[in-house]
């Protein structure tokens, strides 16, 4: 009952009619897949897609939430929702912080994650063990790691303890021009392994006949490096990249477990923190959800132009 | 074939996704005469939680056909962010023992609770149990949809030991005064007993002025709330007195600017703390804790402070009203307050509790202090958008008071009139 997959197209190209009745279990193949992937787009249409399309019609509405059983109208308001989410200063500020997030964050994403997956691509010794070590970050809960940051960067932590009289004043987190620059810093870190592991992925596929002829040709570690290897994996570049965007554009948990809720004084609050504070904390659901559709449009447009820069080459 | 599985798919997770959203209410009318089986939600403060399985015991032994649950409030960052969601959801429990005067506005907007006024006897219980103390809690159409329950009025408390280690008398300690509470805390920070004198959290919550700004505000006003007559109270020399006393305090490093991961007080990190009554059964084994009224600028006695109240509220998605009523009642008679005194340490919200519970506090003489201090509380105004209102303020605080950003009578005057906005937005929802 096996297939001749190598004959059926030649089948196809013969006979029109061959095309319609055609192979039945090679045409049957689409239907699997559909079956395949049901679950994940009944995942995707319950938790992504309706409330995506509830949240931009929230946002053209008057809209809180109430008990079950409450007639109260949803007027509309047009772009009122929009023009008090371009005209709070709160706003502004968080993606403010969010560029400054992406600025540190996702090059140093990159480039350390490159220079490890190299480093633990080559045979050393103990390279399972630094390869755990720089998942372990990754998959440990948020809570944990920030309870050891603030023992590190607190202001009675062990890294002002070491800097003494260096130490900046007011301390790391509380300093409202290193804050957000300690949460770029602490997320770059806590996602490493993640990163690491898909350039390691990808450098599997880099042959291994291009480090030889570049090295005939006179190459050392770093000129191969930056001629053979990067080049190589462009294609996991673009992935790491647009994947620290999206992540890092939809932060939440640092700035409200490590700066006290976006503080200080708004210096690290992101856009995902205050729609929480608007919609949950604050009852404006109406705010919230035109601030959360202002931010898909930015995570679109800055990882388009992500897309079209690393892409460029290829 | 393909394009029918789709479809079918797609109105699955649409049919789905509407039934996980479909919500439904009990009819208000007939509810209110149901009886029958109720839950009722406790905070998860340990003794509260003793006290309420201890009532709804006695409650079930009574009422066998009426049978009531208690329940913890569900988890969540606060107990007002679970009820508000569990508003939404329809899936309250009758009753919350755990009720914030601030978020009654958003729970009445979302048309979660049930007016307790609406009872029989509902107006004559409440004002008769609370006297005065009632007035603060009326929402502005006139009705109460909060049953004032018990306040934990906020004092200063001290740790005598760091005190004593400061060469400071910790049975007579100088704290009645701005001067006086700031030499003080200096002793306290530069002797190296404490890290800081006071260590409230710095954070933006917007329920964090309650534990440094209002006792403060509210002794230095003499008992004004944040809003009075619909409009703001704060920019005015009492205000402007209060932040620049909390100025000092972070100016000199006498209270850090970052949030303390725990309880500063108890592990002895800060000498101070801005607590009520609740705090001192938790630090009993750990803490030679002392109690002394919030400083004002001039000293003297009778002073106002927080009233940090909860309250019990009942909730729309009770389906048995009359027999929810029924237990609030029990559950804040005056036996079940002394019970409830006498088990948490928190003040039930009643008038004159030294004269009504004599023997408790004759065994008890720490708590006289804060049975004293519960006859002059002020309490969050009971105004729309009270939550939006204080996160306003707070935004400023941290921005001013805290951070030195800007000057401190700049910060109430921009809070003054944000406020103002949006009391003017709520006022005119159109």
């Amino acid at each position: 009952m096996s297939v001749n997959l190598q004959s059926a197209p030649a089948t196809v190209r013969d006979s029109a009619p061959a095309r319609r009745e055609g192979p039945r279990k090679a045409r049957g193949l689409p239907r699997v897949g559909a079956l395949f992937v049901s679950p994940y787009v009944l995942f995707l249409v319950v938790v992504f897609a309706v409330p995506l399309v509830y949240t931009v019609w929230i946002s053209f509405h008057r809209f809180y939430f109430t008990a079950p059983g409450t007639d109260v109208d949803s007027p509309w308001v047009g772009l009122s929702n929009y023009k008090d989410v371009f005209t709070d200063p709160v706003v502004g500020r968080a993606f403010l912080n969010i560029v400054i997030f992406l600025v540190i964050n996702v090059p140093l994403t990159v480039g350390v994650s490159l220079v490890l997956a190299t480093a633990l691509n080559a045979k050393i010794r103990g390279r399972a063990f630094f390869r755990a070590a720089f998942y372990l970050p990754y998959v440990t809960a948020s809570v944990a790691l920030v309870a050891v940051w603030q023992f590190l960067f607190g202001s009675d932590g062990f890294v002002n303890h070491l800097l003494g009289s260096h130490a900046p004043d007011p301390s790391w987190l509380v300093n409202s021009h290193l804050a957000m620059p300690m949460i770029a810093v602490f997320v770059t870190w806590k996602q490493l392994g993640f990163f690491v592991m898909l350039y390691l992925a990808s450098l599997q596929n880099v042959g291994k006949e291009l480090y030889e002829a570049s090295a005939m040709d006179g190459a050392g570690r770093v000129r191969q490096f930056f001629s053979v290897t990067v080049p190589g994996v462009r294609p996991a570049t673009t992935l790491v990249v647009i994947y620290a965007i999206i992540t890092g554009a939809n932060l939440f948990s640092e700035p409200y477990l490590l700066t006290g809720g976006g503080g200080p004084d708004h210096a690290s609050t992101s856009p995902v923190l205050l729609m929480y504070q608007k919609g949950i904390e604050q009852g404006h659901p109406d705010f919230a959800a035109a601030l959360g559709v202002v931010l898909v449009a930015f995570v679109m447009v800055v990882s388009l132009a992500a897309r079209k820069l690393t892409e460029r080459d290829n | 074939m393909l394009r029918r599985t789709a479809y079918a798919l797609l109105v699955l997770a649409l049919a789905g996704t509407a039934t996980a959203c479909g919500r439904s209410a009990p009819d208000p009318a007939a509810a209110a005469d149901a009886r029958g089986p109720i839950t009722v939600w406790l905070s998860n403060n340990a003794q509260e939680v003793q006290w309420g399985k201890a009532m709804v015991a006695s409650w079930n032994e009574r009422h066998p056909d009426q049978h009531v649950t208690a329940q913890q409030i569900p988890a969540g960052k606060t107990s007002e962010e679970a009820i508000s969601a569990s508003i939404i959801a329809g899936t309250t429990a009758c009753l919350a023992f755990n009720t914030s005067p601030a978020a009654v506005p958003t729970f009445q907007k979302q048309n979660g609770l049930v007016s307790l006024s609406d009872f029989p006897d509902g107006e004559k219980y409440i004002t008769e149990r609370g006297g005065a103390l009632t007035d603060q809690y009326r929402s502005t159409d006139g009705k109460f949809y909060q049953l004032p329950w018990k306040s934990n009025p906020v004092m200063i408390l001290y740790n005598k030991k760091l005190f004593e280690r400061a060469g400071l008398d910790p049975e007579h300690p100088k704290l009645a005064t701005y001067k006086e509470f700031l030499d003080t805390s200096r002793k306290l920070v530069h002797s190296g007993a404490a890290k800081a004198a006071i260590w409230p959290s710095p954070s933006s919550d917007f329920f964090q002025p309650w534990y440094d700004f209002y006792p403060a505000f509210a002794a230095q006003s003499g008992g004004k709330q944040l809003i009075e007559d619909g409009k703001p109270q704060f920019d005015s020399s009492a205000g402007r007195q209060v932040a620049a006393f909390w100025r000092k305090l972070y100016a000199e490093k006498l209270a850090p600017q970052e949030a303390y991961p725990g309880d500063s007080l108890n592990d002895g990190k800060a000498a101070m703390a801005t607590v009520g009554p609740w705090a001192l059964a938790a630090y009993k084994n750990s803490v030679d804790i002392g109690v002394a009224p919030v400083p004002t600028a001039d000293g003297g006695s009778d002073k106002h402070s927080f009233s940090d109240e909860k309250s019990a509220a009942m909730f729309s998605s009770c389906k048995n009203r009359a027999t929810a009523w029924d237990v609030l009642k029990f559950a804040s008679s005056a036996g079940q307050d002394g019970k409830f005194l006498e088990t948490t340490g928190q003040m039930p919200m009643r008038e004159h509790l030294t004269e009504k519970y004599a023997a408790y506090f004759q065994a008890h003489p720490t708590y006289r202090a804060f049975a004293d201090q519960a006859e002059r509380v002020v309490e969050v105004p009971n105004v729309p958008g009270s939550i939006d209102i204080w996160q306003t303020f707070r935004d400023e605080w941290t921005k001013s008071v805290v951070f030195g950003r800007e000057s401190t009578p700049t910060g109430l005057r921009n809070a003054s009139s944000e406020i103002t906005d949006l009391l003017n937005e709520y006022g005119d929802p159109s």
